[in-house]
């Protein structure tokens, strides 16, 4: 039975990474119809980055991590991913190379081997069974939505962004300028990743490959949940990190994955627009 | 004020406009009509830089705006309120016209109460999402949308098309309204007797083309009636 218990701070906490990196795809995704391969990587730039500034303070690797990321995923989408705006497959193709390269580059920079961030002494320890690193990321996720919505819904530069989200064209011709409206989402989105890169120091060691055990999930959570949806990604990323370990306390690594995938199939056969989807008269 | 000269627009390889050229002047209302088909959309989307002009030129008060991007459009002065009462349907009604304030070059709260005066009927709903609003209301929102900017050309592409009629009424009536108070305009209208009443001049495309043009009166003429008969 207390297996059982253990597994749910495990699963609660890799939803909470999952949801911190599905948040900035579902929005370029819903956004910009971007497929971003890449954002993976920034993940694991993150990652790197509470790694190259374990000495200095483990609270400061946060907005390191968010800005670092933030910044490259401002400079992929102005360098490469605008030019491909209306062609997703070229996209996709095209940021998973770019995600090929960061990784060689982590690679020549950092070492092939993984490193290990050592956890600050104040997350070491928790209560019951709730390790405070566990803890601490369900904090960050609860935290980075809270302000996400904030940010969404009581902001004019959220609202801008909600209207290209909702209806480019006319977001265009209403004056927004929606190019530089793209540029603040990237960043925004990106630096999540970073954050969430930061989160999974605490609970594992980092590699050049960081991102890749990741983005299938959050695609998964972005699909499930409905399409640049908050409330969609929350319940999708928890539920999915939930059936992941304990798919994994049941059975193991491997067929965990199976169980996984076999559910999300299953569920989008039910629902293919996921949790939640834009309603109203103007679409129906 | 606006002055179009050969404009030539489509999409990929079908091209849809011609060489189109027409003229708004000062405070005046012009009509833009022609059967299905004939490029009316495509010649406001043009216009506005929702579709890149492929020949021609768009000259608003004076400025080559042809490769201007159709927010920088918008801050010019120039208004749209696209076919089809299109609204940000998640947004609230309210929201709706924050979001286009927000982006407008003055940014006046008067604005908004101006635009909610032309349609008082938006009042009651500011807190509702857009989407769940009649066709009419999110047609009036969307007018009220392109108000808020304080244009200085508005232009409309059939503002009502599937309508109800008592809403048709109002926007009829908004419409003259905002012409008597000297607001220049652009209207894409399919309903004759419509034009008669609003129109200062007309311009009639057919085939991507401007098949007649004149001032309101001409309209009566037999010629005119063969152009746009179904």
């Amino acid at each position: 039975m207390e297996g059982v218990l253990n597994q749910l701070p495990i699963g609660l906490s890799i939803g909470a990474v999952l949801l911190l990196i599905a948040l900035g795809l579902t929005f370029t995704f819903g956004q910009m119809g971007v497929i971003n391969m890449a954002h993976g990587e920034f993940i694991m730039a993150g990652a790197y980055t509470a790694y190259l500034l374990q000495s200095v303070g483990f609270l400061i690797a946060l907005p390191a991590a968010f800005g670092v990321a933030g910044v490259m995923g401002l400079v992929l989408e102005r360098l490469l991913i605008r030019h491909f705006y209306g062609r997703p497959l070229d996209t996709l193709l095209l940021t998973w190379g770019v995600s090929l390269v960061l990784q060689q580059a982590a690679r020549d920079l950092f070492g092939a081997p993984n490193v290990q961030v050592v956890s600050p002494t104040w997350l070491r320890g928790g209560v019951g069974i709730l390790p405070y690193n566990r803890l601490f990321i369900m904090a960050l996720a609860v935290l980075s939505v809270v302000a996400i919505w904030a940010y969404l819904h009581r902001t004019g530069q959220g609202r801008r962004m909600r209207a290209v989200m909702q209806n480019r064209r006319l977001a265009a011709t209403s004056g927004i300028n929606t190019g530089r409206v793209d540029q603040v989402t990237f960043f925004i989105g990106s630096g999540l990743a970073g954050i969430a890169g930061v989160a999974l120091t605490l609970i594992g060691p980092v590699g050049p490959t960081l991102g890749t055990y990741y983005i299938v999930d959050a695609f998964l959570v972005v699909v499930a949940g409905g399409l640049g949806q908050l409330k969609g990604a929350v319940l999708a990323a928890l539920g999915l990190g939930l059936l992941n370990s304990y798919a994994e306390f049941w059975s193991d690594a491997s067929l965990a994955k199976v169980i996984v995938f076999v559910a999300i199939i299953g569920f989008l056969q039910l629902r293919p627009q996921g949790l939640f989807v834009l309603r109203s008269r103007a679409l129906s | 004020m606006l002055s179009v000269e050969g404009l030539e627009a489509g999409y990929g390889r079908a091209r849809v406009l011609f060489g189109v050229s027409l003229e708004v002047t000062e405070g005046r209302l012009v009509c833009v009509m022609g059967r299905n088909g004939v490029g009316k959309t495509t010649l406001l989307n043009t216009i506005m830089g929702v579709l890149p002009a492929t020949a021609g030129s768009v000259t608003f008060e004076g400025r080559d705006v042809t490769r201007l991007r159709p927010d920088e459009r918008v801050r010019l002065g120039m208004g749209y309120v696209p076919q089809g009462h299109e609204t940000f349907p998640q947004l609230t009604v309210m929201d709706n016209l924050m979001v286009t304030l927000e982006a407008s070059p003055h940014r006046d709260p008067t604005a908004l109460e101006e635009a909610l005066e032309v349609f008082p009927r938006l009042k009651p709903l500011l807190k509702r999402p857009a989407g769940f609003l009649s066709g009419g209301q999110q047609q009036q929102l969307a007018m009220a949308r392109a108000l808020v900017t304080r244009p200085r050309l508005l232009i409309l592409d059939e503002p009502t098309e599937g309508i109800q009629p008592s809403i048709i009424i109002e926007i009829e009536e908004a419409i003259e309204r905002l012409h008597a108070a000297g607001l220049a305009m652009l209207l894409v209208e399919q309903y004759l007797d419509l034009a008669l009443r609003l129109a200062d001049s007309f311009v009639i495309l057919d085939a991507g083309r401007v098949a007649h043009s004149g001032a309101a009166e001409e309209l009566r003429g037999e010629q005119v009636h063969r152009l746009l008969a179904v």
